[in-house]
């Protein structure tokens, strides 16, 4: 089965990860968690997101755009960045996601795919 | 064939079946609901063939392997089912193995693998919502039905329908696994397993006189889950913890109340009213337990209760030795109950107004509704001659007592708080008295 993992950042963890000062601590811990999840041969897809202060969120009212300058959710840990893994199951995509090096707030959500078969 | 015979056959079926249901529900569907990972596509399968067995036996005689007939129907069902809707088609190979094999098992012994442990783990998954996984367990492995276990939890039926679906759903879409967790899990996700079966146990506590039909025993029903884990478990300590804790309270429900349905608090049972048996059982399970050296949450709350229960035969109790083992609870497990138990407890060893002082160490936000909280401490005030805090905090406890035997004796207890020094033991506001209700 397909899981995303959702990273949930808290805004010192936004600015971490390009801070000079706080940068390479940042991704020495974070490298290897990457190589990891490729070396497992489970990684489909993923990204790394640009802090929430340079999202723009869009909304359709009749016809018209609505766009505004933000995120969508409105709190404090915002999603930073995701993997797509295929693994059997829950649990092991848990185990995926609880090597995640995360900070002392961080969250990371376990989602599994829509399945093609639930479109068919 | 006479109509008569015809009646004495169908008869006969309708209590075979009910049999086989009482004694293996829960070991056919987890059989099932392993191989297709999808907990309700494995009931309706199994109620299907329970329901063929039901219009076929009457006409072709009982099956010699009544069980093994059951899962090899039940497998084909499922089977159907998967090839009708062609989703999750990928489970029916190992569906079809796994049953196969079965079927030559159950034709020589009557012995299919009983899975029910995974199944167990699956139930109390944390990811599963908390108060979905007592009932969960209770429908899978016991083979309850949702009406009766939303009345014992008092939920609407339609409410804890919705609840289990959902949780199922939750099992099946999210792909969680149907494995007894590696070791580095086990002993965290045991826990979850032990708190679901503890919930069921607590959910009939509060009912002291036995008169809300409604609420009538789940005891029975979380004593039998735990007697399948410990079956299930033998080499684990806390299982065998848990289930001698229940017991060994089990076997003091009878002296609980008396004739007329009045409360009795844990110090003024006659303990002669104390099942013997039950206790028996309880302290060899919680003997059997120590021998592990490996001390848990529930194998104290258990020594706890076995304390208490030397009562029976000495005639006192060791507030002393309770109080160290309160000691080694709240360390392992600091919940609300506990540490106002020990609280309790202390005030025994040691005077009220040190049972005060451990009592008041607990933040106001966690026992604002607490009722045992505000039971104990209208007591101690009574004990120290601070009567009007005794009164105070005694309607609070009323106010939020939901069992009418309760609320009596605090009222009761209220009425004589002008009684300086009265002598009456607090022990017993539903709280101290147990562990029940150490959530």
């Amino acid at each position: 089965m397909q899981y995303t993992l959702m990273f949930y950042l808290s805004p010192e963890e936004f600015s971490a990860r390009t801070d000079p000062a706080k940068r390479e601590a940042y991704w020495a811990a974070f490298m290897p968690y990457m190589k990891a999840v490729r070396d497992a041969g489970i990684f489909r897809a993923g990204a790394g997101l640009e802090p929430p202060d340079t999202a723009t969120t869009l909304r359709l009212r009749e016809g018209k755009r609505l766009v505004q300058d933000g995120p969508y959710a409105d709190t404090k840990e915002q999603l930073g960045g995701l993997f797509v893994i295929e693994v059997p199951d829950l649990d092991t995509a848990l185990d995926w996601a609880a090597r995640y090096p995360a900070g002392p707030e961080g969250v990371v959500e376990v989602r599994p795919n829509l399945s093609a078969s639930a479109a068919a | 064939m006479s109509e008569n015979h015809e009646g004495e056959r169908a008869a006969r079926v309708h209590r075979t079946i009910e049999q086989v249901a009482r004694d293996s529900y829960g070991r056919l569907l987890a059989f099932l609901a392993v191989r297709c990972r999808d907990v309700s596509a494995a009931e309706d399968a199994l109620a299907d063939a329970f329901q063929t067995a039901l219009e076929t036996w009457p006409r072709n005689g009982i099956p010699e392997k009544p069980e093994a007939w059951l899962l090899v129907a039940g497998r084909r069902k499922l089977i159907d089912g998967m090839r009708r809707s062609r989703i999750r088609g990928e489970a029916i190979p190992d569906l079809l193995a796994g049953t196969e094999n079965a079927y030559e098992m159950a034709g020589e012994s009557l012995l299919f693998p009983d899975e029910r442990l995974k199944l167990m783990f699956v139930c109390a998954h944390p990811a599963i919502e908390a108060q979905a996984r007592t009932p969960l367990m209770l429908q899978t492995v016991l083979g309850l039905d949702a009406a009766r276990i939303a009345s014992a939890f008092l939920v609407r039926p339609s409410a804890m329908g919705q609840r289990l679906t959902r949780a199922k759903s939750k099992i099946r879409v999210a792909g969680i696994r149907f494995e007894v967790p590696e070791a580095a899990q086990l002993p965290e996700r045991l826990e979850f397993v032990l708190e679901a079966i503890y919930a069921a146990y607590g959910s009939g506590w509060d009912d002291i006189t036995g008169a809300d039909a409604r609420r009538k025993g789940l005891a029975a029903e979380a004593v039998e889950l735990a007697r399948v884990l410990v079956q299930l478990m033998p080499d684990e300590p806390e299982p065998k913890g848990l289930l001698a804790m229940m017991l060994h309270c089990e076997a003091r429900r009878e002296a609980r109340r008396t004739q007329s349905g009045s409360y009795v608090p844990l110090l003024e049972q006659d303990v002669t009213c104390w099942s013997k048996e039950m206790m028996g059982e309880a302290e060899r399970l919680l003997c059997e337990a120590s021998r592990r050296g490996r001390i848990g949450r529930f194998q104290l709350e258990a020594a706890i209760q076995s304390a208490h229960a030397q009562r029976a035969r000495t005639g006192v109790t060791d507030w002393n030795a309770i109080a160290l083992l309160y000691e080694g609870l709240v360390r392992l497990s600091p919940t609300v109950g506990a540490l106002v138990g020990r609280a309790a407890v202390i005030a025994e060893a040691q005077g009220p107004a040190a049972g005060l002082s451990a009592l008041e160490l607990l933040p106001d936000a966690v026992v604002q509704t607490y009722q045992p909280y505000w039971a104990l401490a209208g007591h101690l005030f009574k004990r120290l001659g601070r009567i009007s805090e005794a009164q105070c905090a005694y309607s609070r406890a009323i106010g939020l007592s939901e069992e009418p035997a309760l609320r009596r004796f605090l009222e009761a207890e209220i009425s004589k708080s002008d009684e300086r020094d009265s002598d009456t033991h607090l022990i017993g506001s539903s709280d101290a008295e147990g562990s029940v209700h150490h959530r």
